[in-house]
């Protein structure tokens, strides 16, 4: 316990953008092979540094197959809530979640992130017995302690019964239980978050294990079996009190980003691929009158490709799908980054005007059939998949990994691991800095980053930017 | 000025810098009336919190007092439930010193029942305990003047005197709590929240803990 609130919480978005710039990314790697240990590596990102945009530490775990995907910390601007009393937390701890295995890891920062380590483990069979749960994702840190989103139920293959949230105290790290108390039609998850002030939770959905662990399954696909709705909560009753079918054609709804300031009242879903046509689609929801909206916003097309630039998986379509995986909105609520894992191309959107969005800047790398190298000449397999922008808007950082089995699947040419970064202009535009590239250790690929002292799809504010 | 006349006055005094101590307490929810002007875009929302907010603490601070002015009507066991009540008041504020964790019954209330978790709250951190002693010490100087009245006179008395000492804490605490409140808002910005915050928890345990002593070692001393 602290005497003072940790000066890496920000009580609205505008101070967390006038906040110092990050020094370290952290980032999640994979062994896709499961043949090695999953890991943390600690990057330097402070401009000027000897290593700068290299690994200077990893934290490597004890097992193998843990298959890290999605992380967080254990504390953000949210432990300022008017409603919490209690600011006397540390963003100190990492919690990294075993999307197949099931087990968490807690990792402790301090005293530096060049010293990171394994704090605390937390076993799968204590996420079962306590939650009914499986799969652990999504991670957020709020009110009630840690959410963490998870995508299985119970059993082997966790298909029995509904995945959900469960909550971890964010001390102890003890499991709690579930989160939910009602939830109404809800039987897939994915991504959530919320408006902490506005006291409501906005979640997604992806797929039941079965769909995603062996890879893509193109018969659900095709069949509409993914998930394709938005669920609207009320967070402190923990009760689902709307839920929006997007359409059973738009295929895979992930990530949910609310805007940061609270006193706005929407926000964006991101659709992986419209199965009547293979675009993928920006979805703007917003609350009005008591009730939720959504609506199509945005829409990216396929790019049709010869068949021998396309992958079997494909070959039948004659197309690429822009497959939009990872959205990220700024700090300040105006751009909205667009990952297109399958065309190879980050987009970002002003969306000032939330229902209307203007693509303002876009580049291009990497992707199935174009293969744009990095302007510093380097290949850059895969796409632009999981999207972290700096506090104050002007770095955007991405890695090319989706997922193991998938990436083997949309580029079976292999995908060594990379992370790149973009400058951001004053008034939008992108451009690829030539001096950032991460390597990666062979047989590792790169998932999530999360920034030094938050990042824009970690903090939620309670108050307004006035 | 009689010895009991000074005595009251210091009573009151502590009974006035207790409410100025729960006011500027972020704990005890000026910042949520800063947060109801900002999302409304309106002083008058700043000001509609603060309603709430003292209602549910001059609640809190009731349902500890108003047991107690029907207790200590018992005029000839005053003594120990004095004793008593600084024992219990050092109890609790050793609890709060030794175990820190936040209720997280607290975090399920909703934002728009601030009448509800101001009470909560105040209950929760013994906040009522805080004025205990001195409420049961201000009710005996004024039993001092009586001499011997009936009991149901006395009754009536305590329970005034609850009522007076709870609304003379609230009031200073909806002073202090909305001043800071609206000089946040108006002036020095969201900020200052994480700025002013500091960790108040071990003086509050330590305060109940001394105000529990204070009128333990009075009632022990006068009663031999």
């Amino acid at each position: 316990m602290t005497m003072r609130p940790d000066p890496t919480f920000h009580a609205s978005p505008k101070l967390a953008m006038e906040a110092p710039p990050e020094h370290f990314a952290y980032t999640l790697l994979l062994s896709p092979d499961f043949k090695k240990p999953d890991a943390l590596a600690v990057i330097d990102v402070k401009p000027g540094s000897k290593t700068y945009g290299r690994i200077v530490h990893t934290v490597t775990m004890p097992n193998k197959g843990d298959e890290f995907h999605h992380f967080g910390w254990n504390a953000c601007s949210s432990a300022l809530s008017p409603l919490a009393g209690h600011a006397f937390i540390e963003r100190r701890y990492l919690v990294i979640p075993g999307l197949r295995s099931s087990r968490i890891y807690i990792i402790d920062t301090k005293p530096s992130p060049l010293e990171a380590k394994i704090h605390k483990i937390i076993e799968p069979e204590e996420v079962f017995k306590k939650t009914g749960y499986s799969r652990p994702h999504t991670i957020h840190c709020g009110p009630e302690g840690i959410y963490v989103s998870t995508l299985g139920g119970g059993g082997k293959d966790g298909t029995q019964g509904p995945p959900g949230i469960f909550i971890m105290d964010c001390e102890t790290f003890d499991v709690l239980g579930r989160w939910e108390i009602d939830r109404g039609p809800q039987t897939l998850h994915y991504d959530f978050w919320w408006n902490l002030p506005r006291d409501y939770m906005v979640s997604s959905e992806w797929a039941l294990p079965p769909q995603f662990e062996n890879g893509i399954v193109p018969e659900d696909l095709l069949a509409n079996k993914y998930g394709h709705r938005l669920h609207f909560w009320d967070l402190r009753a923990r009760r689902n009190v709307q839920t929006i079918d997007l359409g059973a054609n738009h295929q895979m709804a992930l990530e949910v980003r609310p805007a940061h300031d609270p006193i706005r009242e929407y926000g964006f879903v991101g659709v992986v691929v419209d199965t009547t046509n293979l675009e993928a689609s920006i979805w703007t929801w917003w609350r009005e009158g008591g009730k939720f909206h959504a609506e199509k916003t945005a829409t990216i097309p396929p790019e049709p490709a010869p068949k021998e630039k396309l992958p079997p998986l494909l070959q039948g379509f004659g197309a690429v799908p822009p497959l939009v995986t990872d959205i990220d909105l700024s700090m300040d609520d105006r751009f909205l980054y667009v990952s297109c894992w399958g065309t190879g191309e980050m987009r970002q959107y002003d969306v000032r005007d939330p229902r209307k969005p203007k693509l303002a800047g876009s580049v291009h790398i990497g992707g199935i059939a174009r293969r744009t190298p990095h302007p510093n000449g380097k290949a850059f397999a895969g796409g632009p998949q999981m999207v972290e922008i700096s506090r104050d808007g002007k770095r955007v950082y991405w890695t090319n990994s989706l997922y193991s089995t998938w990436d083997d699947q949309f580029y079976p040419d292999g995908m060594p691991g990379a992370e790149v970064m973009a400058n951001v202009g004053a008034n939008g535009g992108l451009e690829l800095a030539k001096d950032y590239f991460v390597d990666f250790p062979e047989g590792y690929r790169p998932h999530q980053i999360r920034l030094e002292g938050g990042d824009c799809s970690t903090d939620s504010f309670c108050y307004p930017s006035v | 000025m009689s010895d009991v006349d000074t005595t009251a006055l210091w009573l009151w005094l502590a009974i006035i810098a207790s409410g100025l101590f729960h006011g500027i307490n972020p704990g005890m929810g000026w910042p949520l009336a800063v947060s109801a002007g900002l999302m409304d875009k309106s002083p008058r929302a700043l000001l509609g919190a603060l309603l709430p907010l003292s209602t549910g603490h001059l609640a809190a601070m009731l349902l500890v007092l108003l047991p107690f002015a029907l207790l200590i009507a018992l005029t000839e066991w005053q003594r120990p439930i004095q004793i008593a009540a600084g024992i219990v008041v050092i109890g609790f504020g050793l609890i709060r010193l030794i175990d820190r964790r936040h209720p997280r019954a607290l975090a399920r209330i909703s934002p728009a029942r601030l009448a509800l978790w101001s009470f909560a709250v105040a209950i929760a951190h013994g906040a009522g305990l805080m004025l205990l002693p001195i409420y049961l010490g201000l009710c005996a100087t004024s039993s001092a003047h009586d001499g011997h009245a009936a009991a149901a006179r006395v009754i009536d008395q305590n329970l005034a005197m609850a009522l007076l000492v709870a609304l003379v804490h609230t009031a200073a605490m909806l002073g202090a709590g909305g001043l800071l409140a609206w000089l946040v808002y108006r002036y020095l910005g969201v900020r200052f929240v994480a700025r002013s915050w500091f960790n108040l928890e071990t003086v509050w345990a330590v305060s109940l803990v001394l105000v529990g002593a204070a009128a333990l070692a009075v009632n022990v001393a006068e009663w031999r």
